[in-house]
């Protein structure tokens, strides 16, 4: 619509080209024809679904009347893999189940088999466990806080989470020997003890997790684009998220005061350590975000504290060469980065379970997808699925 | 852009509305004074004894069995009030939280090999079928584990469901999250949820014929290729031969 035509009775007889006019012609047409829905795919292979998590969206212009997640792209069977291993081969294959936190993963598995044979680990061993699991709930968290901004078009923080990632993974590395799958449980204990300088070297990286927490506080929670494109954005309400299973941060971003470090059995050195638990009440991706933020700094101050707690002795409690697990049914559940990670283990005695059933945290995390972005527009599909902060291995097993 | 936000929350209304009327039955306000149960096998815990004779007040006699089991609850109920046990706990055991459901095969593991070819292909498994800690009649159970959030208890529920029909009713009109559970236990097991709103393939291809977790179904990596077994496995010092291990007293050669 120019402003500046002349008059019409002034106007030379010029030819018009119909190419000029084809706006107009555009704009008719999107009067008349109705929008129809459209169907899209997100995903199997797409850079912002961390993995191949496919969801079908049916949406209505940008806005999602439908989502429907399709899962099992990378479904590998470990549930009927377990029926077939010996307890120790099985801690190889669940290392692989929420690959950004292996050693998290081994715990409740190994935890749940000692139960069963009325092993303890040596008090030592539960500090050196304890600690890796916290690292291991650092180096994933530090990842989200950097990709989480990836999302919203902050490259930037997307640099600080691998790096500080990659601290501590080589500390993980040099105590287990493992970048990724460390496999580094054992019935009855751990494999090694700490190598020398671990403790002192620990101590200052976690030092640098805090500051860099202060870096992803400032950089990416205070930053008003990046509240813009999270706040009241996918909301969760806290009661619907527990049926749904929805466990861990997630859950506790929506106000629901519940971390099985605290309020679950008592499982490696957690009642002896003092930290807090963060909750938000708002449930939407912010709030997913700062809870996360503020868990990492928990995790690190609480691995300060191991190191000033940690004691001697042995790492390894006299178990048979070859394990047996007696006859016998057990539950067992931990806190993991990602969520509620536990195991359902049966065992009739052999030298393998006769049936594990996996609960892993991402596949009911996820399950909420299909209620939580109805009626969202396109681009926050993709903050709210990385808010959520899921590992395909986790939801497929 | 902002009215995007309210969306979640309108979407959101009819579910929430739900667990709303679903939570607002009437708490238990006695406090179910802790008693043991002459026909249990062992006695229970406080916190057990207390979500037990909360169950047992709605239940009644569809209780079959129950233990208390490395702390945990576990109680079997009759398969045609599984549905209730739902609403039984989400409202009478504050359990708000749906940790998982699925299913076992107490079939025994066919064992793959001969036994005189040193096959190691699968654990030693006993030959006869067991039921785990609670009992059972049939080759089949679903089990689920519940949780609360506010009272930090839980409660694993178990039944038995026929092998000819396996079938028990759906969990989804209490705990929405059971919707993928019940879709795996389906087609993992063959166990059908009476009641689900779509019950099709969660993991498998649609077009799969079988039912994997089934302990009859074999592991296709095995069928494929044959464990190499014990051609890797070397004898241990101290196990077995002692003759084999070299012992301090002039073992070397």
């Amino acid at each position: 619509m120019s402003t500046t035509n002349p008059p019409e009775e002034t106007m030379p007889d010029i030819e018009i080209d119909p190419r000029d006019l084809r706006h107009l012609a555009d704009a008719q047409m999107n009067v008349e024809l109705d929008t129809g829905d459209m169907i899209l795919n997100l995903g199997p292979q797409h850079p912002a679904t961390h993995g191949t998590l496919r969801v079908v969206v049916r949406l209505d212009g940008e806005r999602v009347i439908s989502a429907d997640p399709v899962i099992g792209y990378m479904h590998r069977g470990y549930e009927k893999l377990t029926e077939f291993r010996t307890y120790p081969q099985i801690t190889t294959l669940i290392n692989r189940i929420d690959w950004l936190s292996s050693f998290a993963n081994e715990v409740p598995f190994i935890d749940g088999a000692e139960k069963l044979m009325g092993v303890t680990a040596p008090p030592r061993a539960q500090y050196i466990r304890t600690m890796l699991t916290e690292l291991s709930r650092i180096a994933t968290f530090v990842l989200f806080l950097g990709e989480m901004s990836l999302q919203v078009g902050g490259i930037t923080p997307a640099f600080f989470g691998f790096r500080d990632r990659e601290h501590i993974l080589n500390l993980i590395e040099s105590a287990t020997g493992g970048r990724f799958h460390p496999n580094f449980n054992r019935i009855g204990g751990i494999k090694d003890d700490l190598p020398w300088g671990w403790l002192s070297e620990t101590r200052s990286a976690m030092q640098m997790v805090l500051n860099s927490c202060d870096d992803f506080e400032d950089l990416v929670a205070g930053n008003e684009i990046f509240q813009a494109r999270t706040r009241s954005i996918g909301i969760i309400p806290g009661e619907l998220g527990a049926t749904y299973g929805v466990s861990g941060s997630n859950l506790r971003a929506s106000g629901v005061d519940w971390d099985l470090r605290r309020d679950g059995a008592p499982y490696l050195v957690y009642p002896e350590l003092d930290f807090k638990v963060w909750t938000h009440p708002d449930g939407d991706s912010y709030a997913r975000y700062m809870v996360r933020l503020q868990e990492t700094r928990e995790s690190a101050r609480m691995v300060v504290q191991m190191l000033d707690q940690i004691p001697e002795g042995p790492v390894m409690a006299k178990v048979p060469r070859i394990i047996k697990v007696p006859e016998g049914e057990v539950w067992v559940e931990t806190e993991n980065p990602l969520g509620q990670m536990g195991y359902y283990i049966v065992s009739k005695g052999g030298t393998g379970p006769f049936r594990v059933k996996i609960r892993s945290a991402s596949f009911s995390n996820v399950s909420i997808l299909p209620w939580l972005l109805r009626g969202v527009y396109v681009p926050d599909v993709i903050t709210i699925l990385a808010s959520l902060y899921f590992i395909l291995g986790d939801i497929d097993r | 852009m902002t009215d995007a936000t309210s969306e979640p929350g309108s979407g959101a209304s009819d579910d929430a509305t739900a667990v709303a009327d679903a939570i607002t039955e009437p708490a238990p306000a006695e406090s179910a004074a802790p008693e043991p149960e002459p026909s249990g096998p062992s006695p229970l815990g406080d916190v057990a004894a207390e979500l037990f004779a909360r169950l047992e007040e709605e239940l009644g006699d569809a209780i079959l069995a129950r233990a208390e089991n490395h702390g945990t609850l576990i109680v079997r109920v009759r398969p045609d009030v599984w549905s209730d046990v739902a609403r039984v706990s989400r409202t009478r055991l504050e359990c708000d939280y749906l940790s998982f459901v699925s299913g076992i095969d107490w079939l025994p593991a066919p064992k793959e090999g001969g036994d005189d070819d040193g096959d190691t292909s699968s654990p030693a498994q006993p030959s006869e079928q067991t039921v785990g800690v609670t009992g059972g009649e049939t080759r089949f159970q679903v089990f689920a584990h519940v949780q609360s959030t506010r009272r930090h208890w839980g409660v694993t529920f178990k039944a038995d469901v026929s092998d000819a029909a396996p079938e028990v009713g759906s969990w989804t009109s209490v705990y929405p999250g059971a919707d993928w559970h019940e879709r795996e236990c389906w087609e993992m097991y063959g166990i059908n949820f009476d009641g689900h709103p779509a019950m099709r393939k969660l993991y498998l291809p649609h077009e799969f014929e079988g039912n994997p977790l089934r302990k009859d179904f074999p592991l296709l990596a095995r069928v494929l290729k044959p464990w190499p077994g014990l051609v890797d496995v070397e004898p241990m010092p101290g196990e077995g031969d002692d003759e084999a291990a070299p012992t301090p007293d002039g073992g070397d050669s």
